[in-house]
């Protein structure tokens, strides 16, 4: 029996005051995140249940109860307190999926600083916009990204220290370097946990803009509550199961579902720090006994593209209930799932900005292959006229997703940035971007970004911050970046160039550059193909017309061209 | 075919090891291993065909035939005339 039961009976009866019930929090009470992933659940009677089973490179492996997590936090937290970090200082977590990442965010929590995970890949140009705009006081890192950081420390003097967990004891640190070996330090067996309450900031997201920098998306611990329901109602994860994300905490479903909603449940989950091969996947849910498990649509359709004989080699019968988040989950995929797992993928639909799944296929629920399901109920929800912004009756029309702001993890703002945080919301409706319809019967179905956002593999990468970067590539005159379809990751970053005289259009010219932005940026934001132009299509007042690139790109109409520069 | 195998796991060590220290070999595993990310074995298959003068079709650039110096070596060999 599923927690969810009758989607009709849940929406008819929702209100939040039922997750604050379960979680026994009182409204204008104390809420800290920390504390509820960890000290509750030990005060509840489970503190020697397992919560963290992790695996990494080269054999290593560890586990916590949660007795362990409760105290392996407090570890971290006092740690960082001695240090003089202070409640909403922020604190930038920059480590690969090991323990370190997953303690340190609730340690962090625990002492009522801002967490801020960034995904370990970013290059050295990625982590400075991101470090800067957050004015970041402390990054907990890992020796092999400290070199990054290192290129970038002089540029940011408000950056007081720089935590290593795995510091080798023969290399010397330098000025702000400090180790810290979580397995040597003295545990902390009780922390003063902070007294945060509902409105206070709890983790810093960034996530790219169409223009300008990346805007830094900030959640409040009182976002626990709808995290929490989410996970029990849609990922359905029950006293006995193990729970495998395979989301990395650099992005929001690494830190709502791979950190905060199970451990809130007190659900064992498993982590494998291991480069994705289909092989790798389906032993660990052998090995792991793996009942839930919630992935993304480009490791789908990768496990798809790896066929049906390798899924016969392993024994996967312990699954009980999948899910995917990311980008749009295609019909195929749906049915693929059902023949070869015997059990189908649920869509789920949210994003940085909503904190916790809004959309989604709910278990025991009719699953129509390829819509992203019904609206979480208590989240209420329409399709907008795209240009009168009027919610559409008519079932079937694209328009644009609407939600009413009024559910607890919806972000609290961007991060010193109040303009582009209001432009989000147009007639007392949030609008997270995207373009859908929704047939008579309630469900969604996705039909594309508003903007020019490239959703690569389910992480978004902005084309102005790829094509800013292009421009410090010494033979780049001009860039346009635009998102190109593919069969594996929905979209891969494509970029047309115009080159600097003297420079000649080669193929070891197109890897110099791939390679310029993939260090710079990330490996996500590296343009998979470049195409060299004699010019950019332009508007008369010298704007780049990215939407005609994508068009042909993507074979569609190219529309009105009536302000192109040369037409 | 040792020449091929010292290039790669140089461009290897210069483009994608991050961690200065780490030791690498021709059978360490760069995809499993987390060396090379999905996204850059583009830029790895890329540099291969570049200095191969060759074609890797998609089907054959997957995570296991990349995830060596030794298992790159045998999948340029196919394809090197």
């Amino acid at each position: 029996m599923s927690h969810f039961g009758s989607y009709d009976d849940r929406a008819a009866n929702f209100s939040w005051s039922i997750a604050e019930k379960e979680l026994e929090y009182t409204p204008g009470g104390v809420i800290n995140i920390g504390w509820y992933c960890t000290d509750r659940i030990c005060e509840n009677g489970s503190g020697d249940k397992k919560a963290l089973i992790w695996e990494g490179t080269g054999a290593q492996s560890k586990s916590y109860t949660y007795n362990e997590l409760r105290v392996a936090t407090n570890t971290i937290g006092a740690f960082l307190r001695n240090l003089g970090i202070q409640p909403e200082d922020r604190v930038c977590l920059f480590m690969d999926r090991i323990p370190e990442l997953y303690l340190g965010f609730l340690g962090v929590l625990k002492i009522g600083a801002v967490a801020q995970p960034l995904f370990s890949a970013f290059g050295e140009e990625s982590l400075f916009v991101r470090l800067d705009d957050a004015r970041t006081r402390a990054i907990i890192t890992q020796r092999k990204h400290v070199g990054k950081i290192r290129k970038i420390i002089d540029q940011m003097p408000y950056l007081e220290f720089i935590i290593i967990v795995d510091h080798d004891r023969k290399k010397e640190l330098r000025e702000r370097e400090i180790p810290f070996w979580l397995d040597d330090a003295r545990p902390v067996e009780m922390l003063d946990v902070h007294p945060t309450k509902a409105e206070s900031p709890s983790v810093l997201h960034y996530t790219s803009g169409t223009t300008g920098r990346p805007k830094g998306v900030q959640h409040v611990h009182y976002s626990l509550i709808s995290q929490y329901l989410t996970t029990k109602w849609v990922l359905d994860i029950q006293e006995n199961d193990i729970y495998w994300c395979t989301a990395d905490p650099g992005w929001v479903t690494g830190t709502s579902y791979g950190i905060i909603g199970p451990f809130a449940m007190g659900a064992t989950q498993c982590v494998q720090d291991i480069g994705f091969s289909a092989e790798n996947w389906y032993r660990w849910i052998e090995k792991q006994k793996v009942t839930v498990w919630y992935s993304a649509p480009t490791a789908i359709r990768s496990l798809m593209k790896a066929g049906d004989a390798i899924v016969k080699k392993f024994d996967l019968s312990s699954l009980r209930h999948l899910a995917s988040v990311g980008e749009p989950l295609n019909a195929e995929a749906v049915i693929w799932s059902q023949r070869v797992y015997g059990l189908p993928f649920h869509d789920t639909y949210w994003q940085t900005e909503t904190g916790s799944i809004v959309i989604s296929n709910f278990p025991g629920m009719k699953i129509k292959p390829g819509s992203m399901g019904r609206a979480f109920p208590g989240v209420t929800s329409a399709i907008l006229d795209l240009k009168s912004y009027e919610p559409i009756t008519e079932p079937g029309r694209v328009g644009l997703i609407a939600l009413r702001p009024d559910w607890p993890a919806l972000m609290r703002g961007y991060w010193k940035n109040p303009e582009t945080y209001a432009k989000k919301f147009v007639n007392g409706w949030y609008l997270p971007g995207d373009r859908s319809s929704i047939d008579k019967e309630g469900y969604f179905w996705f039909a594309g970004r508003d903007d020019d956002i490239i959703n690569t593999a389910g992480h978004l990468v902005s084309p102005f911050e790829v094509e800013s970067a292009l421009l410090e590539h010494p033979a780049v005159a001009e860039s346009a970046v635009v998102a190109k379809p593919d069969d594996v990751n929905m979209e891969v970053v494509k970029a047309f160039v115009t080159l600097k005289p003297g420079f000649e259009p080669t193929d070891d010219l197109e890897l110099d550059i791939m390679n310029f932005i993939r260090k710079k940026l990330s490996s996500l934001a590296m343009p998979q193909e470049i195409e060299y132009v004699e010019s950019l299509p332009k508007t008369r007042s010298g704007k780049i017309m990215r939407r005609l690139l994508r068009a042909q790109e993507w074979g569609e109409e190219i529309g009105d061209v009536s302000t192109l520069e040369n037409d | 075919m040792d020449e091929m195998k010292d290039v790669i796991l140089k461009y290897v060590k210069n483009e994608y090891l991050e961690d200065e220290d780490q030791e690498i070999g021709y059978d360490t595993p760069l995809i499993s291993g987390g060396i090379v990310d999905s996204f850059s074995m583009v830029s790895l298959k890329r540099f291969l065909e570049n200095k191969y003068k060759i074609s890797i079709p998609d089907d054959k650039a997957t995570p296991e035939a990349f995830d060596s110096v030794t298992r790159i070596v045998v999948l340029v060999n196919q394809f090197v005339k």
